[in-house]
């Protein structure tokens, strides 16, 4: 296994104690870049009989919203104001998307208009 | 039906030998069935000056829905049920001038289901007219791949008119920049663009309109209608003889109402429940033997004399 990059400098292989610092604050910083700081709920909405269920959630900001197709036809998931759009979702397709900022969030099908849904984001309390 | 207006759609139930039908047809009689079916009187035919000029015959015929790619419980192989909708084509006694496809050629708008559906209809050797539907659109450039491959010298989403022996054809998009809760849409731009194009025309001209949604309000809870459609038939109402020819409901529907004859086309791929017999319009399982009774192609005869044009449903079985 190869030896984290930084680990082959020569003045953090020198000094463990920095290298093992640098590798902290390395995670920290990652970790804070691929999720941000309020984040972590998850929620999911399926997509039943052209129907999305539920049809409205509301989460906490941060939350990622993931979107399962369970129909045998294709369906996509597109905000109303364009904040979001999926590409097509065949049987079993998903798509995620997190709300960092409050607010509501109408959607619906491109293909099947007549199907709506809402995402309501707050902060809890 | 679960509706009792007058306008309420006719489900295709007669029961009639649909080969046997269309060998044995004449005109008369088709006009006869329609105008039962319809509950209206007859003589909604083409204007007197038309009825003057010599007769000359012609066919043309209708596909619709082929969503090559598909292959769910409902039918595993849409690909093969197309191939077998041409075939019957090419059995046809009397050679269609030319075919229209109202849209959903495709699933999922890949190159390769185009492709396959390109290859299959060709065969058919007339030529195609299409109109897209909202499974042809699904490309990353939301219908650049449509246009490309079928757009050419189209206006706008790919709407264009043509002249056939004196018809009138005209081909609309009621599939892009729908609107949340909405139904098919045509738009400002195309109406203008409709309104412009028949302003020249005489009332006598017959005129057929296709496009892939319904453009009457079918079953407005899936959908099933468009919202501006009205707006495109009033500019249509002076015309003594109009033909709408629609897909996307993958089931044979007709009305009449005055001069107007609406016909939706079963798909060649999968049939969907009537409106409302479902929990969605998602595909119809049936029974095994059942499906091919379920598909089928729309032949359109259209004669000069005082009929409307006759339109038979064709099953691939039954």
């Amino acid at each position: 296994m190869r030896q984290p990059f930084f680990a082959q400098l020569p003045a953090l292989r020198a000094n463990p104690a920095t290298a093992i610092f640098a590798a902290t604050l390395l995670a920290l910083v990652l970790g804070l870049a691929a999720r941000p700081a309020a984040a972590g709920e998850e929620a999911t909405v399926s997509i039943d009989n052209f129907t999305f269920s539920p049809a409205e959630v509301t989460v906490a900001p941060g939350t990622t919203v993931t979107w399962v197709n369970n129909d045998d036809i294709p369906h996509t998931v597109v905000d109303k104001k364009q904040a979001f759009r999926s590409k097509v979702l065949d049987t079993e397709g998903k798509y995620s998307f997190t709300f960092n900022t409050a607010g509501d969030f109408t959607y619906f099908c491109s293909l099947h208009p007549h199907m709506t849904g809402k995402v309501v984001v707050k902060p809890a309390g | 039906m679960t509706k009792s207006d007058t306008t309420t759609p006719i489900a295709d139930a007669d029961g009639i030998h649909r080969r046997g039908f269309l060998e044995c047809m004449t005109w008369a009689g088709t006009g006869i069935l329609w105008s039962l079916s319809g509950g209206l009187p007859s003589g909604l035919g083409l204007g007197s000056a038309l009825a003057a000029e010599p007769a000359k015959a012609f066919t043309f015929l209708q596909i619709s829905d082929s969503h090559v790619g598909f292959d769910k419980p409902a039918n595993p192989d849409a690909l093969s049920t197309l191939r077998e909708a041409v075939a019957r084509i090419k059995t046809l006694k009397e050679k269609p001038a030319f075919m229209i496809h109202t849209g959903d050629i495709s699933h999922l708008s890949r190159e390769k289901e185009f492709d396959d559906a390109d290859q299959i209809i060709k065969e058919a050797g007339i030529p195609v007219f299409y109109v897209p539907g909202e499974h042809d659109l699904l490309d990353d450039g939301q219908g650049k791949a449509y246009l490309e491959r079928y757009g050419k010298g189209a206006k706008g989403a790919g709407w264009y008119s043509y002249d056939h022996d004196g018809v009138h054809f005209i081909a609309l998009v009621n599939v892009v920049e729908l609107k949340a809760g909405g139904l098919g849409n045509l738009g400002t731009e195309q109406l203008e663009w409709l309104e412009s194009d028949v302003a020249g025309l005489p009332s006598s001209t017959p005129i057929v309109v296709f496009a892939h949604i319904p453009l009457w309000t079918v079953y407005p809870e899936w959908g099933w209608g468009t919202s501006d459609g009205l707006q495109a038939l009033a500019y249509l109402k002076r015309f003594g003889s109009v033909t709408v020819l629609n897909g996307h409901i993958h089931q044979v529907m007709q009305k009449v109402e005055g001069n107007v004859t609406f016909h939706t086309a079963r798909s060649t791929a999968f049939p969907q429940p009537a409106p409302g017999s479902a929990p969605s319009p998602g595909p119809l399982k049936l029974p095994a033997g059942e499906l091919r009774k379920n598909l089928g192609i729309v032949t359109v005869n259209f004669v000069r004399g005082a009929q409307p044009l006759a339109i038979i449903d064709q099953p691939l079985e039954g």
